[in-house]
């Protein structure tokens, strides 16, 4: 364990804005990045070793420069974002795009944008909901008051969710919900609780489905094309900017709730969070992954007993 | 000539019999990984590889984030998950839908062409939209094999006939013919 002990980051930023060099130095790399490419990516057949250099340098130029540290991510999700933006700028090559970025504050922006911030909705997979209500709920009931931490909580609509949750079942007032995510940009959409209201058909679906009691359209007053969110859900709220790869534990939490984030870390990187989490749940607290990520293939498996197999949540042994 | 180490299957509409009748003709010894995935809906049934796999011998399961790719194992699309290969492993992801399509079969094939270059079989089905075809062009510029269902055999053309107007396939099959070819590759 060599995790130093930093506090969150708790800096704020305008919405698009980056950390930037100067506020690196407590970033610690995530493990793994020190290895050998090939350890820590993999033989990437049809990739030319040229290309992996070129993707190297620029996530190595993109860490130096603003210190959000891709360089533990899953190389195959990371590749694809990554043309992605290439083909947005109307690039060729990676070197040209790392040119770009360094000096086109608007351009890293655009990168970062891309890279950090993940599709999200509300009540996906109700039927985790709905276990989350009938099967965690009556544990949180015992507790005079508990946390919850969702680690790399994007755009924030599983907090709401959360919250309108915890609300129905009268604990939103014991709870205090922890809702991080690297990308200062999500916070803020986070924060501000409004989401499009293209959307609220479909949350209001899975609400149903995930055992919701209310009408779901009294949580939000439509505005034109947003539906804004009861402020009073977000009362018990702490939106924060948290680095899964290189910030560290900050609490003790009862309920650790990280869907489908995992997924975009290779395995090195993927350890290390899964050993912030241990860290950072009380004894018999409870980890919640997405619908097709598993402990199985980790060495967290171990520290773990699965509470609901079908919906991913794994309670930590004592 | 570069060994075989990995095949994907692209399918959409009326992809479940095509997938039936070719996975139905290989045997359970066969020593490649195989991973498919079909266009379904988020709502879609959890049965489905149990459907999947109710006419073959090969061991069919619905593909997990992390999961280990082993030969004879048959690795299905998981409902609203792309899904991703790196060497040896599955990797999934929820990123923004590709061709209106969550899993997508162009994120399947390109990222398998990345991972296995010339040791790539790519199989592209009956469907009746245009994903898989960039896919297939990316396996070709890998150095892979391109298989495409016969279009006038399939019961949706537009898939195949996709991929065959966008990339240099190697292999256009019936596809009763297309199980063979995938098993007589598999053993070169």
């Amino acid at each position: 364990m060599k995790r130093v002990a930093t506090p969150m980051t708790t800096k704020t930023h305008k919405s698009g804005e980056f950390v930037r060099s100067g506020s690196v130095p407590d970033a610690s790399p995530a493990d793994g990045a020190g290895e050998p490419p090939e350890d820590r990516l993999g033989v990437f057949a049809g990739v030319s070793p040229l290309e992996r250099l070129e993707i190297d340098l620029l996530l190595e130029a993109v860490f130096r420069h603003t210190g959000n540290d891709f360089r533990g991510y899953a190389f195959s999700s990371l590749r694809r974002r990554l043309k992605k933006r290439l083909e947005g700028e109307g690039l060729r090559t990676f070197s040209g795009l790392q040119d770009l970025v360094l000096h086109d504050d608007a351009a890293m922006g655009r990168l970062l944008r891309d890279m950090s911030v993940s599709v999200t909705g509300m009540f996906r997979d109700p039927s985790f909901f709905l276990a989350f209500r009938t099967k965690v709920v009556p544990i949180l009931r015992t507790y005079p008051f508990f946390r919850i931490w969702h680690a790399g909580c994007s755009t924030g609509e599983e907090v709401y969710a959360t919250a309108i949750l915890l609300e129905e079942e009268g604990l939103l007032d014991r709870a205090r919900l922890y809702a991080t995510d690297m990308s200062a940009d999500a916070i803020e959409r986070a924060k501000s609780g409004i989401f499009p209201i293209a959307r609220m058909r479909e949350y209001t679906a899975n609400y149903l489905h995930a055992g919701g009691q209310r009408s779901f359209s009294e949580y939000y007053t439509a505005h034109y094309d947003a539906a804004l969110f009861d402020p009073r859900l977000r009362r018990n709220v702490l939106f924060a900017q948290h680095n899964l790869a290189t910030d560290t534990s900050f609490s003790e939490f009862n309920v650790v709730l990280c869907r489908n984030v995992l997924i975009y870390f290779s395995k090195p990187l993927k350890e290390r969070v899964l050993g912030l989490f241990e860290e950072s749940l009380a004894a018999l607290g409870l980890l919640c992954l997405g619908r097709r990520e598993s402990l199985r293939f980790t060495s967290a498996e171990h520290a773990y007993e699965e509470f609901d197999a079908k919906e991913r949540i794994y309670r930590r042994r004592r | 000539m570069n060994k075989p180490k990995l095949v994907v299957v692209g399918t959409s509409a009326g992809g479940l019999r095509a997938l039936e009748r070719i996975l139905g003709h290989i045997p359970s010894a066969f020593p490649l990984p195989i991973v498919a995935v079909q266009h379904r809906s988020k709502e879609s049934t959890d049965a489905y590889p149990a459907v999947v796999g109710a006419t073959t011998r090969l061991l069919v399961q619905e593909a997990e984030d992390g999961e280990p790719l082993l030969p004879g194992r048959v690795y299905v699309g998981p409902p609203d998950y792309h899904v991703l290969v790196e060497p040896g492993r599955i990797v999934l992801s929820t990123d923004d839908p590709v061709n209106f399509s969550r899993p997508s079969i162009d994120v399947l094939f390109e990222s398998a062409a990345d991972a296995y270059g010339a040791g790539l079989v790519a199989v592209l089905l009956t469907g009746a939209n245009a994903d898989g075809a960039r896919g297939l062009k990316r396996v070709k510029e890998a150095g892979g094999i391109a298989i495409v269902q016969d279009p006038h055999t399939a019961e949706s053309p537009e898939m195949p006939a996709a991929g065959i107007a966008g990339a240099p396939v190697d292999m256009i099959l019936p596809l009763g013919a297309i199980a063979d070819e995938i098993v007589r590759r598999s053993a070169l």
